[in-house]
């Protein structure tokens, strides 16, 4: 069982282990696998979304000389935790495993990827928990993966990425929501790509910016999915948590969902509360990257908008760099705002670790 | 559960003001049920060759449906039931749409935007000459007779050489205030492929609309295809954050400093938080785009407007204001979208408190100083 811990220390609920490279997967493949990626030379599922040496996906302190950044749980705690106080954390690896287009392949590489984390890194640090990695290309498969690993109680959500195969409302995706919400799992679902479309909602994009920048698009599209197919109505006890997504996009984008969902409303009858209601109870988004206005008295006005201050959860996304130093709250939130997206939030947010944190 | 109606205690709208406005999203629609997908009111554009084609194939866009549109609508045509002049299609009655939306409203200026002209058309020829059809009817039909109303270029968009030279035809043309295209097209829309088009606008000083719609193929999220109506309504904002990025980072603005792009139908209080999210990439990112010169939302500031309608309505509602304080009161340009459902009625909308000359801008001369129009 994790060690509970008994102060209110920072939850930071977005960092990302990486996997150094597939040889550190071996020893968590099946024979058949282990052979498969040897004979056929699959040496890496790295993604697009963060190419390896682009400034956003490695912070410059960050990357060190030598071995791969974030590679290690010795550097995690020493860069990511230790600076910030952190007394808890949740892991969130990314690694492509739900972008290829075996579903065997991906559903073999999440089980190694999930143990992989279970062995070499919450079991080396107490203060991590995870996110169970699916292979969201096949829902069943997905679910199989949730109950392989649920009864780790440090894994403590399923992490789905925001552009897959299907809008995440549609009822094929449903299982995974009923598996997470029968295990007291929160969804999370992170910035990326299965690449199954083109990266904007009008073609490919020609830049790495316009992709990383679109990424807010992805969410709010994705969140209308979950609303207007009625997955909170479906599933009562589940609560989403959006990482990565950037946050200022949500006021305005409520109030035209809102204003549509007023108009349209007939055609999505269970969606019986306005969508900001849903919002504000159900879905919660972290902190980091903190896309907003760069004077501390707009940030100020802009929090007012946000209608509530139980919405953010911090985060570093380590080691993606979105902030300097250890300047990962904004400038303009009140203290008493900043302690509840430390710690309150969080703690309100995962059901798992209210077990374990107090 | 009942919606609590606004409370507009207090406010000004501008119909009780007695104030001229500018309507900058206003679609007419030829009369008549039309053959494969157009109206018998284009033949008199259409060769013989054309009106033999769409009668045998219809006009084929990147998408299921013989007639009609991706996802059904809330109701006929999108419409408003009251706006049918007897029985004939909404907007296609310049008296109707005269005595049910221009005079009572004090139209002094209306933009007319026609949606169903042929542009994203799979057969890229029968798109040039049904737009070109809808060029000569705007002219014939409505400009020619009411010269409060103004027509956009339609383009076949996908043919940049082709749209520009019907953008040259029209160069220097009163009868037309602006080149209309969709958002959804094959290619994001800063795309070189697409540049003859902002060349072209450039030289014949008209700026270019971009309306909510299209057909360009891709899935309409980078997740797939979205299952509701609702879901397409809300995702024009996304769809027009991705068109908007995509000509800052193209370079467009850069290359064509003195274009005019009015983002129409997809909202606008989702423009600051866009701003300040592409700002704060591009300060990490800019060594990829070493052809911008200038911060994204500097180009937003200089060359980018966006209509009202449908207008967000917050609650509480100076949150719209602070939204529209945070792009700039001169971007914002008042539409209502009529004779479509969601009409945005100008002495009902925007209910917030705004000084005298916040009213005139957003009503009327922002629009005029856009569409360089006295």
């Amino acid at each position: 069982m994790p060690r509970p811990t008994t102060d209110s220390k920072p939850i930071d609920c977005d960092l990302h282990p990486t996997v150094p490279a597939m040889s550190a997967l071996m020893p968590y493949l099946d024979e058949i696998w282990r052979e498969t990626v040897v004979r056929r030379g699959i040496d890496e599922l790295n993604t697009i979304a963060y190419p390896s040496n682009s400034p956003l996906t490695v912070r410059s302190d960050w990357r060190g000389a030598g071995e791969k950044p974030a590679t290690t749980v010795e550097r995690l705690g020493t860069e990511a935790l230790d600076p910030f106080g952190t007394g808890t954390a949740i892991c969130n690896c990314l690694y492509g495993v739900q972008a290829t287009f075996s579903e065997d392949l991906g559903a073999a590489m999440a089980r190694a990827v999930n143990d992989w984390i279970a062995r070499e890194w919450l079991d080396r640090d107490p203060r991590l928990r995870a996110s169970i990695v699916v292979p969201q290309q096949n829902a069943e498969l997905a679910v199989a993966e949730i109950e392989r690993c649920a009864a780790d109680r440090r894994f403590v959500q399923v992490m789905l990425l925001v552009s897959g195969e299907l809008p995440l409302g549609r009822r094929q995706n449903w299982p995974i929501y009923a598996a997470a919400e029968r295990h007291s799992l929160t969804l999370g679902i992170h910035a990326g790509s299965t690449y199954r479309h083109p990266n904007t909602p009008v073609g490919w994009s020609s830049y790495y910016s316009e992709e990383y920048i679109n990424q807010a698009g992805a969410f709010q599209t994705q969140l209308t999915s979950l609303i207007t197919e009625g997955v909170f109505a479906k599933f009562p006890d589940l609560t989403v948590v959006l990482m990565e997504s950037g946050v200022t996009w949500l006021p305005g984008y409520l109030w035209r969902l809102t204003k549509f969902w007023k108009g349209l409303r007939s055609e999505v009858p269970w969606v019986a509360d306005p969508p900001a209601t849903i919002v504000r109870e159900r879905v919660r988004l972290t902190l980091q990257p903190f896309d907003g206005p760069p004077d501390s008295a707009t940030i100020s006005r802009f929090m007012e908008h946000m209608g509530s201050d139980e919405l953010l959860l911090f985060s570093t996304d380590y080691p993606h760099w979105q902030f300097e130093g250890i300047s990962a709250i904004p400038d303009g939130l009140d203290p008493g705002l900043a302690r509840k997206i430390m710690v309150d939030n969080p703690l309100r947010t995962y059901a798992r670790l209210k077990e374990t944190v107090t | 559960m009942n919606v609590d109606v606004l409370n507009r205690s207090g406010l000004h709208p501008a119909a009780q003001s007695k104030l001229a406005i500018a309507d900058c999203d206003v679609h007419p629609r030829p009369a008549g049920a039309g053959i494969g997908g157009v109206s018998r009111s284009l033949y008199p554009y259409l060769s013989k060759r054309w009106q033999e084609h769409v009668e045998t194939f219809g006009v084929r866009y990147r998408q299921p449906w013989e007639k009609g549109s991706a996802y059904p609508k809330g109701q006929p045509q999108a419409c408003r039931r009251d706006a049918w002049p007897n029985g004939e299609n909404p907007g296609s009655d310049l008296g109707f749409m005269a005595e049910q939306h221009l005079d009572p409203n004090n139209v002094a200026l209306g933009i007319l935007n026609p949606l169903t002209s042929g542009q994203g058309a799979q057969d890229g020829d029968l798109s040039a000459a049904l737009t070109h059809a809808t060029n000569e009817w705007q002219v014939a039909e409505w400009t020619s007779r009411d010269a409060r109303l103004k027509a956009s270029v339609v383009v076949p968009f996908e043919d940049g050489p082709t749209s520009a030279r019907m953008i040259e035809a029209r160069a220097g043309d009163a009868n037309f205030a602006q080149v209309l295209l969709l958002t959804r097209t094959s290619e994001p829309l800063g795309q070189r492929r697409y540049w003859p088009i902002y060349q072209a606008a450039v030289e014949a000083n008209l700026p270019i609309g971009i309306h909510a719609f299209g057909y360009g193929g891709s899935a309409m999220t980078s997740g797939g295809w979205p299952s509701f109506y609702i879901e397409e309504m809300v995702g024009h904002a996304q769809c027009q954050q991705a068109v908007l990025t995509s000509l800052i980072f193209e370079g467009v603005f850069e290359r064509f400093p003195t274009l005019r792009v009015v983002l129409v139908e997809a909202g606008f209080a989702w423009a600051p938080a866009h701003a300040w999210r592409m700002d704060r990439q591009f300060a990490k990112l800019r060594r990829e785009v070493p052809h911008l010169k200038r911060l994204p939302s500097e180009y937003m500031r200089s060359n980018v407007w966006f209509t009202t309608q449908p207008v967000e309505e917050p609650e509480p509602r100076e949150h719209l204001a602070d939204a529209i304080e945070w792009m700039g009161w001169d971007r914002v340009l008042f539409a209502t979208d009529y004779p479509h459902w969601d009409f945005d009625d100008p002495a009902q909308a925007l209910p917030i408190r705004m000084t005298e000359t916040q009213r005139r801008q957003i009503f009327r001369d922002n629009a005029t100083a856009v569409y360089g129009i006295a």
